[in-house]
């Protein structure tokens, strides 16, 4: 495991945001025990068998090891936006159905509300917050979203970000029909999807320059 | 049904890294144990809190079951574990038989290609949306198919072999490997059994509340597909609503040798008509020898639909899935 220099997640001052987000976390918590003590506690004894699993894990988020406690049954989505703080992956329709979760698992696009966080531990998680270099410079997808304003309300804008992020390193010189194809697995309820593809063909050519 | 945006309930969860311990596990918990693969069927289920399964056991980190590899007789095995993605993108599977390349191509979305797995695809459950919507339909144990009421919608349900159950098989991958004769190897603690791809899905008639031969402890670990179709002429087409997500409302894999004209042999299947993907020996067994031309489809095509038994709202999957063969004999795409 490596150790990376871990920066503090939680700010001295607290805002808003972050209060709501701390009771929600709590929320999680509290309900978290009544399913621990519902009838299973026979199961959730025995513990001793080959590929029995811990809760304490360190996963790598953003180039980061984080330590974080995690239920076996909870998703990535759930873990990144209510244990570490990262909101900036949005929670659509949790099934697998519109996207707006995905991040890069190992670089390939995956929805994170369908990924159970234990099954990440090897891997290499990057979300929208993880994306723009450690100077601040915009990720090209990013920096090609502002120039085309490419979002309406763009609640599933980190989710097609990501996508894209993850499809164009596959093909960095697509059509647009092949752009269209390889993030087709978004929805944008705004309907925005010809402003969407102009500017992710526009990424394309940003991150070709660089 | 209801969103509920909060964690599933608690299960106990296990991650194996050998195909030894995993047999353990399901052996230990037998019916308790629920495998999960890439887990694309089964979050739904568990979130919707309409299966509740004590044990799960993810076997993604299993990687004695993932890949795909020549065999020696000339065809190749891929393993259970493999995913769609692999699947698609593998040289090997392109090379030989790219209908299996081209029906793992047009499942769900890339997300879900990403991380489903062929073992997974092929194993699935049935969407019928009374039964996944937690209905005590006779698939879940029942007495009652709410599918098939004179009120219920039912567009996308079975038009052949239903009994009591409506619902059909979702699968896109499993007609073309029952075109391509793959057999699919099936381990447990007691050992290991193969059987053939045509009779691994199973009907209502067999057993209602499963779409497969697989018995509680038991796992698909690799699918064989032989030489004997490599490099034949290939068919696949899927017809959906719309192109991304979507399961088939049908599909259509279909494999020819033919020569001096005529058609020597044949394997044709179709899915989503019925609760298992069907094979059409009736049709195969019709157009051998008969020239691939338009006379030769027509008699496909019509062969296939024999016996078929709309409910309310599916009629129209009969001229649909004549089509499709037709268009499979003719060797056109759309």
């Amino acid at each position: 495991m490596e150790n990376a220099p871990e920066t503090p997640t939680t700010p001295r001052s607290v805002s808003r945001r972050q209060f709501i987000q701390g009771v929600i976390a709590a929320g999680v918590t509290a309900s978290t025990a009544t399913y621990l003590y519902r009838g299973s506690g026979s199961v959730l004894s025995k513990s001793s068998l080959a590929g029995s699993t811990e809760r304490l894990i360190t996963i790598n988020v953003n180039g980061q090891a984080r330590h974080v406690d995690v239920m076996k049954q909870e998703t990535l989505a759930t873990t990144l936006r209510y244990k570490l703080g990262l909101a900036g992956t949005k929670l659509g329709c949790d099934r697998s159905e519109c996207g707006a979760c995905t991040v890069l698992i190992d670089d390939v696009p995956r929805y994170s509300c369908s990924v159970l966080t234990h099954t990440v531990r090897d891997g290499k998680v990057i979300t929208i917050e993880g994306l723009a270099a450690p100077d601040g410079k915009l990720h090209p997808v990013q920096q090609a979203v502002v120039d085309h304003q490419a979002f309406q309300c763009a609640f599933c804008m980190s989710g097609f970000i990501m996508a894209t992020a993850g499809y164009l390193k596959t093909n960095p010189n697509p059509t647009r029909a092949q752009l269209a194809h390889g993030i087709s697995g978004n929805l944008c309820r705004c309907a925005d999807y010809n402003k969407i593809l102009n500017a992710m063909m526009h990424a394309g050519e940003l991150m070709r320059r660089t | 049904m209801a969103l509920i945006h909060d964690v599933m309930p608690a299960f106990e969860l296990f991650q194996p890294v050998t195909v030894a311990d995993t047999l353990a596990l399901l052996d230990k918990y037998k019916k308790s144990a629920w495998v999960l693969a890439g887990g694309m069927d089964t979050f739904d289920w568990l979130k919707d809190r309409n299966k509740r399964p004590e044990i799960v056991v993810d076997i993604s980190g299993v990687k004695e079951i993932r890949g795909v590899q020549a065999t020696s007789d000339g065809g190749i095995e891929i393993g259970a574990g493999t995913i769609l993605s692999e699947v698609v993108q593998h040289p090997l599977v392109k090379d030989k038989y790219p209908i299996l390349t081209q029906a793992a191509e047009v499942v769900a979305s890339p997300q879900i290609r990403a991380q489903g797995t062929l073992g997974g695809n092929v194993s699935q459950d049935t969407r019928c949306w009374y039964y996944r919507g937690g209905w005590a339909c006779y698939r879940a144990g029942g007495n009652i198919c709410y599918a098939d009421t004179p009120s219920a919608i039912n567009r996308e349900h079975a038009i052949f072999d239903a009994d009591r159950c409506v619902a059909v098989n979702p699968s896109d991958t499993a007609p073309a490997l029952i075109a391509l004769d793959a057999k699919m190897v099936i381990r447990s603690v007691e050992g290991e059994r193969m059987v053939d791809a045509e009779k691994f899905f199973i009907g209502p008639a067999l057993d209602i509340t499963r779409m497969t031969v697989l018995q509680p402890g038991e796992l698909l670990t690799a699918i064989r597909i032989p030489a004997t179709w490599a490099g034949a002429s290939f068919y696949f087409e899927k017809v959906r609503e719309r192109q991304v997500w979507d399961f088939p409302i049908v599909n259509v894999a279909a494999v020819f040798v033919v020569s001096d004209g005529k058609i020597e042999r044949s394997r044709i299947a179709v899915n989503a008509v019925a609760a298992h993907p069907m094979r059409l020996t009736s049709v195969e067994a019709a157009i051998a020898g008969k020239p691939r031309n338009e006379e030769t489809a027509k008699l496909g095509g019509e062969r296939a639909i024999q016996g078929a038994k709309p409910l309310a709202h599916n009629e129209y999957k009969i001229p649909l899935m004549r089509n499709l063969v037709k268009r499979a004999i003719r060797g056109q795409t759309a």
